[in-house]
């Protein structure tokens, strides 16, 4: 019974929502009860997902909703996989939550718990619709609680900025998914999913369709050239509905989009994956090329989850084009890798924004180039944090390695492909694959070294304090799952392989066994974490015992000059503007980049760079001035007087009436 | 072809209103435009009590009634009152001079007339006639309501439109459906009061009940 599961929980977190109301002021009822009750519910709500996963479909018709137009759910392996990471993700975010609530900070306790649970609750809702007007409801609602949750401070300007252009973009996305339905309906007028699966497109209406599902869901996912509110959002709101936002909310736009595509909608075109796949591409390097030069560690995290939805994208380009060509196990491969990568982010990225929160709390503090040395003063944050960066770089035998991995593999079978220019774009799009993921690594040593190695920038941060008992579960609980998942992909893979066997009636060719994941052949490629595991830590501890019984027992002697360390100070340590200065050399035709540079005479000299986005100017500010100048046109036919207005209507009335005849 | 007794007086009922509805839009004082108003309520009520008689239809004799109650006593009333109140005796301004607005009333009412004739055709009631001038007499109405400055003959305006439907309903179908009556009367009852609580808070402002200053709250 996974879907009446999940109903459960729903209306559980509905409960809670409410009862946050009641209590709004009380933050300790508010954080020790309501929030940890919330996290119960998201584990059994990842139980069922998993159950959804291994079991048949199941749909249900709720009574509620218009009249004559209620809510039809089904929860099948692709719901079930996203309710599983929903689920497993929001369980670590809500007890972390729980410490992390303080009074004076936004809006009210209970409200934030209100705002909180009914995004969870809507999220997990727009997983199981299953017709288009309840998906558009449950999408909306999802949008406008998170849209709370991003304005919580909001007596500040910037964030209520923020919030604007977040709620603009989505529900610019909102309308392309609205017309996407539309067209997938396909002039049946039935707008239940069951009766999209039944209708064929024409290849034009098919290629309408995809389009709007593309800009649609990319919207709210945040890939290029719609990118622009995750940099604002993100350092917007608080620190858990930043990690909810990018773990899970850009996942239900993966859903959505992986829904359309490949259940929906039943022609397939192999150059839609084309499409997708280098736009994927491109927000990958775009993303992670912007956040290389990020100073404030938020907005860094928010750039390196666009990156991260790129490839996500980019391996459902090559999915879409696999299946296209009739080539299912090779999608399948994409397929996984995509899916896991998905889960995989949920979970380092929610680690990641949670241990920004965590210093945000103890030191005031998100610009980095007034952090460092933390890792002293807050040795949990700091090494639950070095999972989660290790995890996200890519380094196995952490989670990130097993996906990237397997989105190259999916990228080096491509020759197969019966298209010349394709397999030539192919090994292209691979060296860009590969940049990024190593660009990724990049920015998480510069995110992590900054912000906790070295000595600390300020005098302040040697007050900093470790997180609280509840953050630190949380944060724990998601690197817990971050190892998990890098250590065991076969099974991983196993309930990704039904989603699979849903969506393109065929799995992955199952060569793995438990030590060794080998996606399609054991003599091509595999792996095995739990092997490297091993080799690692025989490396490190042989390493450890060198040093230790033979390098430290030679005699040493102080240097004379002490390397000139006495005189070293905080300042001189690489800056995160120092070390992100190469990429920004590099790279600078990406950036609009403005220097302040001091004169030689100058006596308290300034160095300032600020680096903003193109697209912002050459897309966004020109389309804000056409709109502008349209309001303005339009704004001539408002001229205040109650006359002229009854005249509008009246000449209205007559020429309605003379059509009318 | 002669027409029967009762479709007779009731021609001549709505020929009255029609002149009632000219004699609003030219007149400049705001309590004879009330008494005016007043009249046509009266009119309005003899001609459904009329078509109720003559097509024996007994819930008209309830619409007559309301509007007797609604149109002829409370309203007026509650005008006078207004007017007392807020002490708006004097005449009224219009935007466009009188002729002028007596000329393009006449064009509404051949244009009002042109329009009903498709209709009436079908209409199979006894008071198909009156169908254009009913529709004449919401669309004088609707011009009374461009061209006055103040806030009161703008009211009285709007009354008159309601005015103008009720006898459309009567004339085109016997009456609307009683709920529908009876729903009808309540909105304008309600915004009514709802105008009279808006004037006090307009002249408050603005020292005047001349609409015209509501431009001032105009964003630029």
């Amino acid at each position: 019974m996974p879907l009446q599961t999940v109903l459960a929980v729903i209306v559980l977190w509905l409960a809670i929502a409410l009862l946050g109301i009641a209590f709004a002021r009380n933050l300790r009822i508010v954080a020790k009860i309501l929030f940890p009750l919330g996290a119960a519910g998201a584990l059994v709500l990842a139980a069922a997902g998993f159950a959804a996963t291994l079991g048949g479909t199941a749909s249900l018709v709720l009574p509620l909703g218009l009249p004559d137009l209620p809510f039809h759910l089904r929860i099948d392996a692709l719901s079930g996989f996203f309710l599983l990471l929903l689920g497993s993700v929001s369980a670590g975010v809500s007890v972390f939550a729980s410490g992390y609530l303080r009074p004076g900070e936004g809006n009210a306790p209970g409200l934030q718990c209100l705002y909180y649970h009914v995004f969870l609750a809507s999220m997990a809702l727009v997983l199981v619709a299953n017709d288009a007007y309840a998906f558009m409801v449950f999408w909306e609602t999802m949008a406008l609680s998170s849209y709370f949750l991003v304005v919580s401070d909001h007596a500040k300007a910037e964030i209520r900025s923020a919030g604007f252009l977040y709620i603009l973009i989505a529900h610019v996305g909102a309308v392309a998914i609205l017309l996407c339905f539309g067209v997938l309906q396909g002039g049946t007028g039935d707008y239940s999913f069951d009766a999209m699966r039944k209708v064929a497109l024409t290849p034009f209406w098919g290629t309408i369709a995809f389009a709007l599902a593309l800009a649609g869901f990319g919207a709210k996912a945040g890939i290029v050239p719609l990118h622009v509110w995750l940099p604002e959002a993100h350092p917007a709101a608080p620190s858990p509905a930043s990690a909810l936002m990018s773990a899970v909310m850009l996942k239900t736009a993966v859903y959505g989009f992986l829904r359309v595509m490949f259940d929906l909608m039943g022609t397939q075109i192999w150059w839609w994956g084309v499409i997708v796949l280098a736009v994927g591409l491109a927000t990958a390097l775009y993303g992670v090329i912007f956040s290389a030069v990020q100073s404030d560690m938020k907005r860094l995290l928010a750039w390196s989850s666009i990156e991260n939805i790129g490839f996500i994208f980019a391996g459902a380009g090559l999915a879409i084009t696999f299946r296209a060509y009739e080539m299912r196990s090779l999608a399948a491969l994409a397929l996984t890798a995509m899916l896991y990568h998905s889960l995989n982010h949920g979970f380092f990225k929610s680690l990641l924004f949670l241990a920004t929160g965590s210093v945000l709390h103890a030191t005031r503090e998100r610009s980095l180039g007034k952090l460092g040395g933390l890792i002293h003063r807050m040795p949990w944050v700091a090494w639950l944090a070095l999972v989660g960066t290790l995890a996200i770089a890519g380094v196995p035998p952490l989670n990130g390695f097993v996906s990237e991995w397997l989105l190259l593999q999916a990228f080096l079978f491509t020759p197969g492909l019966p298209q010349n220019y394709l397999n030539m774009f192919i090994p292209v799009a691979t060296a860009v694959v590969v940049l990024a993921a190593a660009l990724a690594g990049y920015v998480m040593v510069k995110f992590y070294g900054v912000v906790f190695l070295g000595r600390p920038r300020e005098e302040k941060l040697v007050d900093a304090h470790d997180a609280g008992p509840w953050e630190k579960a949380g944060l724990l609980w998601l690197a817990a799952g971050c190892v998990i998942l890098g250590l065991l992909p076969v099974s991983v893979i196993d309930v990704i392989d039904q989603v699979n066997r849903q969506l393109l009636g065929q799995g992955l060719g199952n060569s793995s066994n438990w030590l060794f994941l080998a996606p399609i052949k054991p003599e091509r490629s595999s792996y095995s974490p739990l092997l490297f595991l091993a080799v690692v830590a025989l490396v490190v501890l042989a390493t450890w015992y060198l040093v230790r019984h033979f390098y430290h027992g030679r005699v040493r002697r102080g240097p004379a000059w002490d390397c000139g360390f006495p005189f070293q100070t905080a300042r001189m340590q690489d800056s995160a503007e120092g070390f992100g200065q190469p990429v920004r050399q590099v790279f600078e035709p990406f950036f609009r980049m403005r220097r302040e540079l001091p004169s030689p005479e100058d006596r308290a000299p300034r160095y300032r760079v600020t680096v903003e986005d193109h697209l912002w100017h050459w897309l966004y500010l020109p389309i804000g001035r056409v709109t502008e100048f349209a309001s303005t046109l339009v704004n001539k036919l408002q001229q205040g007087r109650i006359s002229v207005y009854l005249l509008y209507s009246f000449l209205t009335l007559i020429v309605l009436l003379f059509l009318v005849r | 072809m002669a027409l029967s007794l009762p479709s007779q007086f009731i021609n001549l009922l709505a020929a009255m209103m029609l002149l009632i509805a000219f004699a609003m839009l030219s007149q400049r004082r705001v309590l004879t435009l009330i008494n005016l108003f007043a009249l046509q309520g009266l009119t309005l009520t003899l001609s459904t009590l009329l078509v109720a008689w003559a097509t024996s239809q007994p819930h008209l004799y309830w619409s007559a009634l309301i509007t007797f109650l609604l149109k002829v006593l409370l309203l007026p009333w509650i005008l006078h009152r207004l007017v007392r109140k807020l002490n708006v005796k004097w005449d009224i301004e219009t935007l466009i001079n009188i002729p002028m607005t007596m000329i393009v009333g006449i064009v509404l009412v051949i244009l009002a007339f042109n329009l009903a004739l498709p209709i009436s055709a079908l209409a199979g009631t006894i008071t198909r006639s009156t169908l254009g001038i009913a529709l004449a007499i919401v669309l004088l109405a609707f011009l009374m309501m461009i061209t006055r400055s103040k806030a009161i003959p703008q009211v009285i305006g709007f009354l008159a439109m309601e005015n103008g439907l009720f006898f459309a309903a009567t004339s085109a179908t016997y009456g609307m459906p009683m709920v529908v009556e009876l729903g009808i009367a309540l909105d304008v009852l309600v915004g009514m009061v709802i105008l009279g609580v808006f004037f006090f808070q307009i002249r408050e402002h603005f020292d005047s009940l001349d609409i015209r200053h509501l431009e001032k709250l105009k964003e630029d």
